[in-house]
């Protein structure tokens, strides 16, 4: 328990984003329209590919003769980037085909 | 984290992304919205690779990373591309599976550091709030992964419905069990049962294929909305790992988006989430995993 109370305590700026963003994210797309439903879905697809940064930061930090870990880094690092790159080349795709249905 | 150079990377990370997801949500400024985010994202990522230190040392092992960034981009690029439009939901299936392994692998990665201290006998001091994190990235990125690549090979008709008697019974179990065993490794982990850690990969893995698996293909753009908030989440556990505020704005932005972009969706289709998840086959609505 005091762990935990411990680690609340070290991350509470954390805290405090993960709470602001959680309203944050619900105000900010809280009107969009339904036929924006795909396009923002694959636009916020593309956003949580951030997770590439900490696979990059774990990567970056693997000890040079750890293979496995290297292996499956290196793997992190690829699959991350697909998300991002093809989260934002699909999303920017499909607003296109919108703009010219209009 | 001292005020530096990465930090305010990180800041014009998290900014774009709020604008972006603004932008994203007006028919008139779609378009630029994603392509700032975008921006957004080079700069975090690159500031990343150039900047990050730890006590002095900065990161190494560059020609993997760049091999990973490279290799990515021309598939991602590609794969974009040349999908067909009617195809695209299915792609953004796929690519959030890749995120939520991603997530996981991650997480595997930082256990691995963990089993061989505690092999070596070393006496670690681990946080749990360290192993709550590294859990919940690897249970809610598989799941995700799993999840997606199932609701991907629905879209493209490659995969069937499928539903047993009591499955609902089943994956509530399944997922309280993983959940549990977390929970136990967490307060417990020694060098005897760290490999539970493996079995928690499976079952997760499992959950995700049987959480998608009787849901109709009518509502797949639902569950991989649903799926794409998950991931968020598992990209904001990556945030609280590595102290690293625009993993954890992004993670969390798109994880309540996402959330409330699910609901919308369902309002869109006159359905309601719970009806989405358990009522496409009759039977007993014990539970609504709506997680």
């Amino acid at each position: 328990m005091e762990t935990i109370l411990n680690w609340v305590q070290t991350h509470i700026e954390m805290i405090y984003i993960v709470v602001l963003s959680i309203f944050l994210g619900i105000e900010v797309i809280g009107r969009v329209p339904s036929v924006l439903h795909t396009p923002l879905m694959s636009g916020a697809n593309a956003i949580h590919g951030v997770v590439i940064i900490g696979a990059i930061i774990v990567m970056g930090k693997v000890e040079p003769g750890n293979y496995i870990a290297l292996i499956i880094g290196f793997l992190a690092v690829v699959l991350g980037t697909l998300n991002v790159v093809g989260g934002f080349v699909v999303t920017d795709r499909m607003l296109e085909m919108f703009k010219k249905k209009k | 984290m001292e005020l530096s150079l990465l930090t305010v990377c990180y800041l014009i990370g998290s900014l774009t992304f709020i604008i972006g997801l603004k932008m994203l949500s007006h028919p008139d400024s779609a378009r630029k919205g994603n392509m700032v985010a975008a921006v957004g994202m080079a700069v975090a990522i690159f500031g990343t690779i150039f900047l990050y230190e730890e006590e002095g040392k900065k990161l190494g092992n560059y020609e993997w990373i760049f091999g990973g960034l490279v290799l990515g981009t021309v598939i991602g690029v590609l794969a974009a591309k040349k999908v067909k439009m009617t195809a695209m939901p299915e792609m953004v299936s796929l690519f959030n599976g890749m995120g939520g392994a991603c997530a996981a692998l991650i997480s595997f990665i930082e256990f691995d550091h963990i089993k061989h201290a505690l092999s070596d006998g070393l006496s670690l001091q681990l946080h749990a709030g360290t192993l709550i994190t590294i859990f919940l990235g690897l249970i809610i990125g598989s799941v995700s992964f799993a999840g997606s690549v199932i609701a991907w090979g629905k879209l493209n008709g490659k995969i069937k419905d499928f539903a047993f008697p009591g499955q609902q019974i089943f994956n509530l179990v399944l997922l309280a069990a993983t959940l549990v065993t977390a929970g136990y490794l967490v307060l417990n982990l020694n060098a005897d049962n760290y490999w539970l850690f493996y079995g928690i990969a499976i079952a997760s893995l499992v959950y995700g294929v049987l959480f998608v698996l009787p849901i109709g293909g009518a509502d797949m753009p639902v569950v991989i909305s649903l799926l794409n908030s998950f991931t968020g989440v598992a990209a904001a556990c990556g945030g609280f790992l590595y102290d690293n505020q625009v993993m954890l704005t992004g993670g969390i932005l798109v994880g309540a988006a996402g959330t409330l972009l699910t609901i919308l969706m369902c309002k869109a289709m006159n359905r309601s989430l719970t009806n989405v998840l358990i009522g496409s086959f009759g039977g007993n609505a014990t539970g609504t995993s709506s997680g």
